[in-house]
């Protein structure tokens, strides 16, 4: 008979005392935007909960996503994460291989009808039978459809999976497909980013085995918590945007004093993301603060938004706050619609944005 | 009779990679075949954009080797352009670029490598105190290797066992009796396996730092973006370099104390197993440069390339002959317009997916006689070559640097063995952790660098001279390469009015991972397997050990860029 280990247990096995403990649930509640009145709901779900096995699948990807998911920084994340969940397949951590390992996924699948979560890292190539994708003498698609059937949730790791990143770049030569377009049935959770931030990572999973639900979501299906603001919303160098003090050239008397990027091509106004406050790497910095523009990278279709060092708006469009947020309103409009935003640069070039709203439904 | 096996996926790898091999009565294996089973496409998907763009778009090649991708496209279009890079952006990137080396190298052995060499559930039966004195004799100076350390690892160890739920260790080769080692052994490498874990994340904080981000920092045509300046705080001042400081100083601690500590008493248990050799040709197009990025001779890592495990001959390499570097596609899932087997330079190659070739799914074997890989086939002067770690200690060994001859020496005694070991799976691992304490001595090198720099009065990191396309020959080509943690990689690129014509990469993982070539010579992974025997053929632990050795990434492999004027059009699965 299988004894599983609740959170709290292994927490206690690692070293990690009760003190060090409810830090950690207070951490995690206040980063997915709880009251403090939830902490004790989190204190005891962690308490109790056995941890939920996890099957995390590799499509077209770089494994970046994966790469930043170790990088999880809080103090004991990084350590617990492998111990709270149970990643029963992951291709890139996985001890076994080739048969054994797909045994464990079918295993799994058996076992743990509708109670295992499933992570996809990556996307589906959807052209010529799938045959850009192929695992075991299989599909990735029939993989993937296979493994989602009985998942008790769907989370779709990094642009990749969410929208469809760069293979999903025009062309698309491998008819490159998000996995909430493969998996209709359910819901998926969009959790972008090229990589996704460690710790919004961390705490989507977080959410989900301390409440049992996924977390809210917006439109595009990502958590609220991490994507609810632009980053130009919570950026420290927005005070010299909206004194229209700008960068001119990298590196010149402005950058040192750290001015806006805005004309540097900074994606900032719109693209939401938890990078001015999470930030990355253990709250080292995050792409503004090392000096250079944000790409956008957790926004549908930025590889096709660009150039990526071209601004937003004609340059007569700049200079005040209610500008900028008349472009950050329209990104918001084509978040909603899942425009893509260079459509929205275009319009707003040509000083037509009340047609650039409803002008494009296409999804990057 | 002859037996067939496969192993697919290949995990603790990147990407998607199939290995099929034929063995005989005694389960040796007499045959290999290497397979990428996945295509991006990517080769399109950069024609018409801005050259400046192009380090993102490749960086996302590869997330594990992130940064390498990015540092050979922007030396590739600064290049094609004529841009100059300040000192202190050359100096930025040689130490991003040494730190993504060290940290992947160091992730590479513990957490995608060590299980093929450490039990984990043997460490169960291992005695706490008699673990203790294993590490404090291995490594004298590492605080973590107390008797209550490792009881406390032990238990915990032993909890997580019992509780059903192996996680990542599900299903494995545990008890196979390839493992050698003693339980303590075991159980000291589980704790240096989690150590690890915590400690990788520190040292990418450096990408951080001067790139925002880690994975996928961000890099600039010109130089870098992260502008210095020691009287801001809005700049990379004394506070952010002191923290690279420290975490330089941190990581060659830990290099010093467990990596290379583990690596050689590990390897110790492991010296009778030298199987793996496989081709015996290596290459490096070497990298760090000391001063401009075309001055080969300021190479801290040497360039040049080997043949026949001959060390006292070293070839040039030169990577723009059009002559020397050659793909051909006779068993890759593509077609050549002149000839699937008539190798092309890749400034005129062709990518033209043949889907068609690839079996109906589900299949069972492939077709190795046929097509059977969507990596193509890159040779050097004709020859199959190795790429990567072992490729380049052994190219500076030749070449007398002192530092990499003094520590393969130390190793190679250390070991009792001789230089003829390093032409082996365990070779090529050590290689990698010797490179390894290298790379993270290049970390301390570029940081004083910098300091001395600034401290001089020079904070310059960009030059804008040649940031206008207005500023560009209107018809441009260019050429950048760098050492990859898994080898050499080149990135050729054709400019035309500001937009992106041709983009053509050649990757490490695609020479060491090829199928074979029109003339039936095996690439690296399957020249190596050859001759290895299989105590358990259901159980692979002998191939994966092999191929994890050349550390695969099947993401980069699979991703060959090469693009010409023509291909747009050949290409009709869009």
């Amino acid at each position: 008979m299988k004894k599983e280990t609740t959170y709290a247990e292994i927490l206690e096995s690692r070293g990690v005392n009760r003190r060090d403990f409810l830090k950690f649930c207070s951490l995690m509640s206040v980063y997915l935007g709880y009251s403090s009145t939830f902490i004790p709901t989190f204190v005891r779900a962690m308490e109790t909960k056995p941890r939920i096995p996890v099957i995390w699948l590799h499509g077209l990807e770089c494994t970046c996503c994966t790469e930043s998911f170790i990088r999880s920084s809080h103090p004991i994340t990084a350590d617990i994460i492998l111990n709270m969940i149970s990643l029963d397949y992951d291709e890139t951590l996985s001890a076994a291989a080739g048969d054994q390992l797909e045994a464990v996924r079918k295993q799994i699948i058996k076992d743990y009808k509708g109670k295992y979560i499933l992570a996809v890292e990556g996307n589906a190539p959807t052209k010529d039978d799938g045959v850009y994708c192929m695992i075991n003498g299989e599909s990735f698609t029939n993989v993937l459809k296979e493994t989602a059937a009985d998942a008790m949730a769907v989370i779709a790791w990094g642009s990749c999976a969410s929208f469809g990143c760069v293979q999903n770049a025009k062309p698309n030569p491998t008819g490159a497909t998000p996995v909430h377009k493969i998996i209709k049935d359910k819901t998926v959770v969009n959790v972008p980013g090229c990589p996704p931030i460690a710790e919004v990572m961390t705490g989507v999973i977080t959410h989900l085995l301390t409440f049992g639900k996924l977390p809210e979501l917006d439109r595009l299906k990502r958590p609220k918590a991490f994507y609810g603001t632009r980053i130009h919303d919570k950026c420290y160098r927005r005070p010299y945007f909206d004194a229209g003090m700008f960068v001119e050239s990298f590196d010149d008397a402005s950058a040192n004093k750290g001015w806006c990027l805005y004309k540097m091509g900074c994606k900032g106004p719109t693209t939401f993301n938890s990078c001015p406050t999470v930030k990355w790497n253990g709250g080292t910095s995050y792409p503004i603060q090392a000096g250079h523009p944000c790409l956008g990278c957790s926004e549908p279709g930025f590889w096709d938004n660009g150039p990526f060092y071209t601004r937003l708006a004609d340059v007569s469009f700049l200079g005040t706050n209610s500008n900028a947020d008349k472009i950050g309103m329209v990104a918001v409009g084509a978040a909603a619609a899942g425009m893509a935003a260079h459509a929205v640069g275009t319009a707003i070039k040509k000083n037509k944005k009340q047609k650039s709203e409803t002008a494009n439904t296409e999804e990057g | 009779m002859a037996k067939r096996i496969v192993v697919d996926p290949v995990s603790r790898i990147e990407g998607h990679l199939r290995i099929e091999a034929v063995l005989d009565e005694q389960n040796i294996i007499k045959e290999a075949y290497s397979s990428g089973t996945m295509w991006r496409g990517l080769e399109l998907i950069l024609k018409d954009r801005d050259p400046r763009d192009a380090w993102a778009f490749t960086q996302r090649i590869c997330g594990v080797c992130t940064t390498v991708h990015a540092l050979a496209s922007v030396r590739c279009v600064e290049d094609a352009i004529g841009a100059e890079i300040p000192p202190n952006a050359r100096i930025i990137r040689n130490l991003m670029n040494a730190t993504q080396q060290t940290q992947d190298h160091l992730v590479h052995f513990y957490h995608l490598h060590a299980l093929d060499w450490v039990d984990v559930v043997s460490a169960l039966s291992a005695d706490p105190k008699a673990t203790s004195e294993l590490a404090q004799a291995v490594s004298p100076s590492w605080p973590k290797s107390s008797v209550g350390y490792f009881n406390d690892l032990k238990k915990r160890l032993t909890k997580f066992v019992e509780s059903g739920q192996l996680g990542i260790f599900s299903n494995a080769y545990w008890g196979h009796k390839g493992y050698l080692l003693p339980p303590e052994a075991n159980l000291m490498a589980v704790a240096h396996y989690l150590e690890a874990l915590e400690f990788q994340k520190e040292i990418v904080k450096i990408h951080a730092i001067f790139g925002g981000k880690n994975p996928h920092p961000n890099y600039l045509v010109g130089g870098m973006a992260c502008s210095i300046d020691p009287n801001s705080d809005m700049a990379i001042n004394i506070e952010q370099l002191n923290k690279v400081k420290k975490i330089v100083d941190d990581t060659n601690t830990f290099i010093d104390q467990v990596y290379i500590p583990d690596l050689i008493a590990i390897a110790g248990f492991y010296k009778g197993w030298l199987y793996g050799g496989g081709l015996g040709n290596f290459m490096s197009y070497g990298d760090f440069p000391e001063s401009d990025v075309d001055d080969t001779s300021s190479l801290l890592w040497p360039r040049g390339a080997i043949l026949n495990k001959d060390l006292s001959t070293i070839h040039d390499v030169d990577p723009r002959d059009v002559n020397q570097v050659k793909e051909e596609v006779t068993h890759s899932w593509y077609t050549y317009a002149g000839g699937d087997d008539k190798p092309l330079h890749p400034s005129v190659g062709e990518t033209t997916p043949n889907p068609g070739a690839v079996p109906k799914m589900p299949y069972k074997h492939l077709d190795t006689d046929g097509k059977y890989s969507w990596l193509k086939t890159p040779r050097w002067n004709n020859n199959p070559m190795e790429v990567g770690p072992l490729a380049r200690v052994l190219v500076a060994y030749a070449k007398k640097v002192p530092m990499i001859v003094d520590t393969v020496n130390y190793v190679l005694k250390t070991l009792d063995v001789g230089p003829e070991a390093l032409f082996s799976t365990l070779g090529r691992t050590a290689a990698r952790g010797i490179e390894c304490k290298q790379t993270a001595g290049f970390m301390t090198h570029y940081y004083d660098k910098l300091m001395a720099n600034i401290k001089a009065g020079d904070t310059k990191v960009f030059n804008n001279e040649k940031w206008d396309p207005d500023r560009w020959p209107s018809d441009c080509k260019g050429f950048g390469y760098t050492e990859a943690p898994r080898g050499s990689l080149g990135h050729w690129i054709h400019i035309k009015d500001g937009k992106i014509k041709d983009y053509q990469i050649v990757v490490p993982s695609t020479w060491n991972a090829s199928p074979r070539d029109s003339n039936g010579n095996s690439g690296a992974y399957e020249a190596a397997l050859k001759g290895t025997p299989m105590a358990n053929p259901e159980q692979p632990l002998e191939v994966l050990r092999t191929i994890h050795s050349f550390d695969p990434c099947l993401a980069c492999a699979s991703h060959i860029m090469d693009m010409n004027g023509n291909e747009i059009s050949t290409v009709k699965i869009l």
